[in-house]
């Protein structure tokens, strides 16, 4: 058995684990499908609190469910608005009484580093479910297993990422994510969305990274594409959202020249950047994805309560 | 001291601060929150020709000394600097400004964003990834500062 233990353990940033730590989350994730259909009461009686400061349909949902497969409980709230906070009340405080109903906290959060400071806040376990455009690591680490499942492998694939990048968490998780194996990562963005410089400079020193604007010069050698939304709740100024609004849109006519065993993923919610009639391709894997997200958190869950070793 | 220091006279008591790279004292005077009204002799010299370094400036402030937290935000614009409190024309003391690896307090993230700019009972906290040219990354929200986003705080 690998030397890795995660009882206890923070999950705040995909920078903080070791490939090898990522490869046992992924098998754990694996041995978990068949307990997401049967249920299990691994986490009998813990409780897992989902405090998201903004809001959320699939990265909620997806906790509480894993949590439930696992027959523990959940309490949380899933609007800031309804909170404490709307007292005035600051995160460090909530966090300080939070870790006393539960056994570990799910977060979300609109500003950027909120999971690290919850963590020195808290003496229970802290997972990551978003902050701000920084991270979400668990989304990665989907992606991961997504990648995994589909391709059999991650090593030795080209790798494309196309959309928000600069504001988008999920991509940033992903390339940090990606960076730990041997891929090859092409970047597809509009100018003003391009990938943010420290996450750049940090994978560029680990896998071959390339910066292009146009999709259908690429397409032909990739085989897995990822398609990101563009972050209109994150644009600082509605005129620059409009300008960049659906510069790209993936249809049947973009995947003409595609590998006829490309993958598409998409962490969802999409607006136009992947148009219906794709869903219906064998390529369209992105709704198989929200399944992977579930044994993927149950997977955490498990480990970092140290219901699994 | 030679011909060319002499350039810049001496000061009685006060500090010099030497060996800032070639164009940033005012920079320097900048950090340190000195508008120049302040009725006070100072003297600064800029692209000195030096041994150390191509160029250096100096800046010599008449009646002051300064403390640490000063001297920190010295090493921020001007990692090499040395500065020597001078006491009735004799340098009394020699301080070697240094960065250290982390820095608290002292400068504020540049990203909106961040929560160490919200209401938190933190102090924003960067680790030093490079002295010349500065790069400092945020401990929370990752972000990268340079010694432009630090000079637009002063």
């Amino acid at each position: 058995m690998p030397n890795v233990n995660f009882q206890g353990r923070d999950i705040i940033s995909i920078e903080d684990f070791t490939q090898q730590e990522i490869n046992y989350i992924l098998d754990t994730s694996r041995s978990m499908e068949p307990i997401a259909k049967n249920g299990s009461d691994m986490l009998k009686r813990k409780i897992l609190a989902t405090l998201f400061f903004e809001p959320s349909t699939r990265t909620r949902l997806s906790f509480e469910a894993a949590m439930l497969k696992l027959g523990g409980n959940n309490i949380g709230f899933a609007e800031a608005e309804i909170a404490s906070v709307k007292k005035g009340e600051n995160l460090a405080d909530t966090i300080r009484t939070v870790q006393n109903y539960a056994d570990i906290i799910a977060l979300r959060h609109p500003l950027e580093g909120a999971a690290k400071l919850a963590a020195e806040f808290s003496n229970v376990p802290i997972i990551n479910a978003g902050t701000g455009a920084e991270e979400h690591p668990t989304q990665a680490l989907i992606d991961l297993y997504t990648i995994r499942k589909e391709k059999g492998k991650i090593d030795g694939l080209k790798i494309a990422v196309i959309g928000d990048l600069r504001y988008g968490r999920t991509v940033h998780s992903l390339a940090y994510a990606l960076a730990k194996y041997n891929v090859e990562l092409t970047l597809i963005s509009p100018e003003t969305l391009k990938m943010r410089r420290e996450v750049l400079n940090i994978i560029q020193t680990k896998i071959p990274v390339a910066e292009e604007p146009n999709l259908e010069k690429i397409i032909p050698q990739t085989d897995v594409l990822y398609v990101t939304r563009i972050q209109k709740e994150r644009f600082p100024d509605a005129a620059e959202y409009a300008k960049v609004k659906g510069t790209y849109r993936i249809d049947l006519k973009t995947l003409k020249n595609a590998k006829k065993d490309l993958t598409i993923l998409h962490p969802l919610p999409r607006i136009d950047e992947i148009v219906p009639e794709v869903d219906a391709t064998p390529q369209a894997r992105y709704f198989q994805q929200a399944w992977n997200g579930t044994v993927v958190r149950m997977a955490l869950l498990a480990l970092v309560l140290g219901a699994t070793k | 001291m030679s011909d060319k220091e002499l350039r810049v006279s001496k000061i009685k008591d006060g500090t010099v601060i030497d060996h800032i790279s070639g164009g940033y004292a005012l920079d320097v005077v900048k950090i340190l929150g000195i508008t120049g009204r302040e009725k006070r002799v100072m003297t600064i010299a800029i692209n000195v020709p030096s041994k150390r370094f191509k160029a250096k400036d100096i800046v010599k402030i008449e009646g002051r000394a300064l403390n640490s937290q000063e001297v920190n935000r010295i090493a921020l614009v001007a990692p090499h600097a040395t500065i020597n409190i001078i006491c009735d024309y004799k340098v009394v003391e020699k301080l070697e400004v240094k960065l250290p690896k982390v820095i608290e307090g002292i400068v504020r993230c540049v990203n909106p964003a961040c929560v160490s700019n919200s209401d938190e009972p933190v102090s924003s906290k960067f680790y030093v990834k490079s002295d010349e040219p500065l790069v400092l990354k945020c401990h929370y929200c990752g972000y990268i500062l340079e010694k432009a986003d630090v000079l637009q705080q002063l």
